[in-house]
């Protein structure tokens, strides 16, 4: 079985979000970047898949060469081999066109996409590629198992889950529950070594249409005070939430 | 041409959500000149379209489309889109929808844009103010496809009447084996309880709770407002409460009306996920908790005290009050 895991390079999550050039532009400076953390708890998944059904795992990315250490990290938690298609990654189209390009070549027979990422919050690159290709889709996954050309899929709806059955090629966005929290894999030192050595190959990008395009960023404006009610005089906080915020 | 929107249903009965995306949709479309039209996937009664502005249901009726599947969803809107001409579709931030959205987009080769907060600040060209890095900022989208899909962000427009006429016709979109290649083989859904997603308030405890042991407080509480219960990370982590009620960035997100937090501190991710929300009343001992920071009420103060007081007083205004 071949496994692509996709990893988007987003900032950490406590980073400060701010923006430059008249905020048309995230500003980097100071920001740690992370594997996306729906895209992590993939990539586990799928070096489960390697350790317990001997898959091949190849994770690739869309984006300039200061996102290549956080490939090598994911070569360090167990990747087999890595991709980076050389673009700016513009819109939710363009890089699933990007992918999907790498799919075709590849011939892979799952592709694990986190179902959307921390920065942009899209959405929309798994669910784009199953379209650009026809392959079978399962978004806010849970689970995956496979077995020969067969998949049983377990996706997340709205108070509870939903068990699915279908077969390979299968793209999932996927999110927490893949695998537990806590047995996401932090690379060990050998992990790190044997990372360096292993093939990260750079492709060119191919045309796509941006059908979309960021023109701008706003920040959320500054939030008045909050107003403290005493633990004594709870009726107050009753008669706030009733006549003032009217939410009871 | 018109405007087309999916008017979600579950066991035949539109969702709360059906009728804040037509609201939404009349008001685009009137900007846009055109009228609004919606498809229903065997939905029963449609005539409560009407009161949101919706001038034409396409009404999809089989049996194969019992569950959800989103290819074969994605499909209908997308036939129901080309047989109206229509050149924007509007669809809601449900599990479902944005899971079927990018199918849509692509199978009518339109821009996408996801989490969309409010009306167009435009129309030519054709922007829109969306949700980004995770609540922590906004983003101007322009969407430059002839063909737009625009999926509004949960809770983000809120119900507004409008009268108008209906006129409802029978539509059979032609569906393929394709369409079916994932199928449902079992559901397993809580009942009897309000979820995260359908909550107009949230009740969410935080380690302040000091256990699991101690949650009746919170069940106690959300019980009184009718509320569902969630969690922070690291509750869920210690295993004191299930995931399923996990909300944070990497968690459940929550746009809910009223969202109380007992004994969270307020990290950075947790805030990201819940920011949505209208009104935030943070109940803390400690006064220096980030909470505060960014919540609308907040009590400062022991919530083994604070939560049976407040539990009371709410069920004695509700006793009033209906």
């Amino acid at each position: 079985m071949k496994i692509l895991v996709c990893i988007s390079h987003v900032p950490d999550t406590t980073s400060k979000i701010n923006f430059i050039n008249g905020d048309s532009e995230f500003d980097t400076n100071g920001v740690q970047f992370v594997i996306n953390p729906n895209d992590e708890f993939g990539l586990t998944r799928a070096v489960w898949f390697q350790e317990q059904q001997g898959a091949n795992v190849t994770v690739v990315n869309v984006g300039g060469p200061d996102t290549e250490p956080t490939l090598r990290k994911a070569l360090a938690i167990g990747a087999n081999e890595a991709i980076r298609v050389n673009a700016n990654p513009m819109d939710g189209f363009f890089v699933a066109k990007q992918l999907a390009e790498v799919i075709k070549q590849g011939q892979y027979d799952l592709v694990i996409c986190g179902k959307e990422s921390l920065d942009y919050n899209g959405g929309m690159v798994p669910g784009m590629i199953a379209g650009l290709l026809g392959y079978n889709f399962v978004n806010s996954c849970i689970d995956v198992k496979v077995d020969g050309n067969s998949a049983t899929a377990v996706r997340e709806i709205d108070g509870g889950k939903e068990t699915t059955s279908t077969s390979l090629p299968l793209v999932i966005g996927g999110q927490k529950g893949l695998v537990e929290e806590k047995d996401l894999r932090i690379p060990n030192m050998r992990g790190i070594m044997t990372a360096r050595t292993k093939a990260l190959t750079v492709l060119e990008s191919v045309g796509a249409n941006n059908n979309t395009k960021a023109v701008k960023f706003e920040k959320p404006a500054p939030k008045s005070a909050v107003k403290l009610v005493s633990a004594d005089n709870l009726d107050e906080l009753v008669n706030l939430l009733h006549n003032e915020a009217k939410v009871i | 041409m018109s405007l087309l929107l999916y008017a979600e249903s579950a066991e035949g009965k539109f969702k709360k959500v059906a009728f804040e995306l037509a609201s939404y949709a009349k008001k685009v479309a009137e900007s846009l000149g055109t009228t609004v039209t919606a498809v229903t996937i065997n939905a029963g009664d449609v005539s409560e379209l009407s009161k949101y502005g919706v001038d034409k249901v396409l009404k999809v009726t089989n049996d194969k489309l019992s569950s959800f599947n989103a290819k074969a969803y994605a499909d209908v809107i997308k036939q129901a889109a080309q047989k109206e001409n229509a050149k924007v579709i509007v669809l809601s931030s449900t599990t479902d929808s944005i899971y079927l959205a990018p199918l849509v987009a692509v199978g009518l080769e339109a821009g996408y844009a996801s989490n969309v907060v409010g009306l167009p600040l435009s129309t030519s060209p054709f922007q829109v103010k969306r949700n980004a890095f995770s609540n922590k900022a906004f983003n101007i989208t322009e969407i430059s496809t002839d063909v737009k899909v625009v999926g509004l962000a949960k809770n983000s427009y809120g119900l507004v009447e409008s009268n108008s006429s209906l006129s409802t016709e029978d539509f059979s979109p032609s569906l393929n084996d394709a369409d079916f290649s994932v199928k449902v083989e079992n559901v397993e859904k809580v009942t009897g309880k309000v979820t995260i997603a359908d909550a107009e308030v949230v009740v969410s405890g935080g380690r302040g709770l000091k256990g699991p042991e101690n949650w009746g407080l919170v069940e106690e509480l959300a019980t009184v407002l009718g509320a569902a219960t969630a969690c922070s990370k690291p509750v869920s982590d210690l295993g004191w409460r299930p995931h399923s009620e996990h909300v944070g960035q990497t968690g459940k997100p929550v746009a809910t009306n009223l969202y109380i937090a007992i004994g969270i501190s307020g990290a950075i991710q947790h805030i990201a996920g819940i920011n949505s929300s209208k009104v935030k009343v943070v109940i803390n001992s400690d006064p220096e908790a980030p909470f505060f920071k960014v919540a609308d009420y907040g009590v400062v103060g022991d919530a083994f005290e604070i939560v049976p007081k407040l539990t009371q007083k709410l069920k004695e205004f509700k006793a009033q009050n209906s």
